[in-house]
């Protein structure tokens, strides 16, 4: 037996995207799917053992995963033991002539490549928002077999740092401000238009690992998630990661000073322009504006 | 301790990009060069590591030629020596392929700790450190915040989503993928400068180390990304905010 295998992780919002994509590329390869949610308590070593048995024993073509974190930290390992190459963080797949495609990012989104996989079996984990997940049938439910090797990491209880004091996830208005602001001394012109706009303060991740401003105003994919009616990002490229943490915005503003920069797919309005001429005048006319 | 890290040679950020003719990479010609970021954290965290345990910091880049500026830096600001896998095509070296040369140079060296950044600023695969661990039969962790190391005893953090986080104890050797961040970055001392001008490199060809360019996939083509959503392009600081009074309403 051959098809498609999706190894679905438990409880993530992304494994519905996986399964979707699992079936879409199945109904046009003429491949039944099959899929697998591991039970085992994580370790990179029992998953990559038990599910490389797995892929082995019933033969499977292609593998989709969801691009978690979880699975940057297994799958490569896996495809190697099959001298393939993980295809990972894939934004788009389809099929032409009856061979997959896939897209994914280069330079953190500033370009996309277009991929084809060589042989089988083709490994491939999907970033978030490259399918619907809604529509996705239920496919076979594979068993996992249990790992053979004692794994060699040993992973203690999962826990996080002390309670967040800023919850962005409520905030109505946010200005979340990036690298291009190039020096902690250069915030105060973000702080005054967050002011002006009654806006609490966001950055991207390097404003925070820098010290510039408290790991608890990250957003991104290991920071907050928001979705306030105004978000503007400032200085900002726009990285995935960031993105996860605030496409859900009602309006977005990008500042930056480069017109291809990713930020701009996400925004409603653009401004290409250097943030230190654009931001005191922007605060002058919000406060104007706001009377 | 000996620790070995991975540095890879990458377009400093902020580059304007564009795709190359025939559009399988980028135009090279008028780019500089640099550190891939999370690479000079891992380096960090080795140098660091070694001042308080002892050892041996080894930097390890495969790339062309231009590579050796990125090579130097790393050893002005303390790495011991350095192995320069010299491939001029690397770009054209899918994630595995690539792996494996690393892998092979590293075999050679047996380090005890092998460091690599979680992920390359240009490819982004986030891949290269785990898939040298499986070909080096070594335990790994991935997205590592924190390295606690006690005799032959490994503890490290794990970044985990949403804010999670995870202590993980292996066996040493081990591969560990490092996070931006981990410490505060040192600069190269003109001291530094001076000294890594007298530090070993030793260079490498793909063909001593009997690895072939074998590819799990083809690039096909590299463009621009199609904006899905309709963005409005505003020239004035009036306009923006007359149309997010007036049309967004979100004053
Ligand atoms: C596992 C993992 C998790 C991550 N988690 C997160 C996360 O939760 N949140 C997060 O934000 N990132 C996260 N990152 C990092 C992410 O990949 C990016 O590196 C980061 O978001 C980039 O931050 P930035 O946009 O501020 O900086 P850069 O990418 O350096 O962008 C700076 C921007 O400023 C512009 N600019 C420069 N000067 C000016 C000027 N004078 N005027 C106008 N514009 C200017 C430039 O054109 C550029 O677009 C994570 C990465 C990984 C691998
Ligand atoms: N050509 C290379 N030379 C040295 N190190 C590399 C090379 N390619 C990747 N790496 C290492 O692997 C990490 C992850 O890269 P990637 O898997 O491409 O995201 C990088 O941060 C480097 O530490």
């Amino acid at each position: 037996m051959s098809g498609i295998l999706a190894v679905l992780e438990a409880g993530h919002k992304l494994s519905a995207e996986t399964l979707a994509a699992a079936q879409d590329l199945g109904a046009q390869l003429g491949l039944p799917v099959h899929s697998v949610e591991p039970t085992i308590p994580y370790t990179a070593d029992a998953y990559t053992d038990a599910l490389a048995a797995l892929i082995r024993d019933k033969q499977f073509q292609v593998i989709l995963f969801p691009h978690t974190y979880q699975v940057r930290d297994y799958a490569p390992k896996l495809a190697t033991r099959f001298d393939k190459a993980l295809i990972s963080d894939v934004i788009r797949l389809r099929v032409e002539s009856g061979e997959i495609r896939a897209t994914r990012q280069l330079f953190q989104g500033k370009l996309n490549a277009e991929i084809r996989p060589i042989g089988h079996p083709v490994f491939l984990s999907l970033q978030a928002g490259a399918y619907r997940a809604d529509g996705a049938a239920a496919a076979a439910v594979e068993a996992l077999p249990a790992p053979t090797t004692e794994p060699r990491q040993r992973p203690e209880e999962k826990f996080r740092e002390a309670q967040r004091a800023v919850d962005l996830s409520a905030a109505q208005t946010i200005v979340s401000v990036g690298r291009g602001i190039k020096e902690k001394e250069n915030l105060h012109l973000v702080e005054e238009l967050a002011a002006a706009l009654g806006a609490e303060i966001a950055a991207s991740r390097p404003i925070c690992d820098s010290g510039w401003l408290p790991m608890e105003r990250q957003v991104g994919s290991s920071g907050q998630t928001v979705a306030p009616k105004l978000y503007v990002a400032v200085g900002l490229s726009g990285a995935i990661q960031h993105l996860v943490g605030m496409k859900g915005s009602k309006t977005i503003v990008a500042i930056n000073k480069d017109e291809n920069a990713p930020i701009f797919e996400v925004a409603d309005y653009a401004m290409v322009a250097d943030l230190f001429e654009v931001l005191p005048a922007l605060t002058a006319e919000i406060r104007k504006a706001k009377g | 301790m000996k620790i070995l890290v991975a540095i890879k040679q990458v377009p400093v950020r902020d580059s304007l990009l564009a795709a190359a003719p025939g559009a399988r990479w980028i135009e090279e010609s008028s780019l500089e060069y640099e550190i891939n970021e999370p690479d000079a954290y891992a380096l960090e965290e080795a140098l660091q590591l070694k001042e308080a345990h002892g050892g041996e910091v080894i930097a390890l880049c495969a790339g062309p030629d231009r590579a050796s500026s990125t090579i130097r830096e790393a050893l002005a600001k303390g790495a011991d020596r350095a192995i320069h896998i010299e491939v001029d095509d690397i770009t054209s070296w899918d994630t595995l392929a690539s792996a494996k040369l690393l892998a092979a140079a590293i075999r050679t060296e047996s380090p005890d700790l092998v460091f690599t950044g979680l992920q390359s600023d240009d490819l982004g695969a986030g891949q290269t450190g785990v898939v040298v661990a499986e070909l080096l039969a070594l335990p790994h962790a991935t997205i590592i915040m924190q390295v606690e190391l006690d005799g032959s005893s490994l503890r490290v953090k794990r970044e985990l989503e949403d804010g999670w986080f995870q202590h993980v104890a292996m066996p040493l050797p081990a591969v560990l993928t490092i996070q931006s961040g981990i410490k505060k970055l040192r600069y190269a001392t003109l001291m530094g400068i001076k000294k890594a001008k007298t530090k070993e490199v030793k260079s490498l060809s793909a063909a001593d180390l009997g690895v072939v360019n074998a590819a799990s996939y083809e690039v096909s083509g590299v463009n621009v990304p199609q904006r899905t959503k309709q963005t409005q392009i505003v020239s004035t600081v009036a306009e923006l905010v007359g149309k997010l009074r007036d049309e967004a309403h979100a004053l």
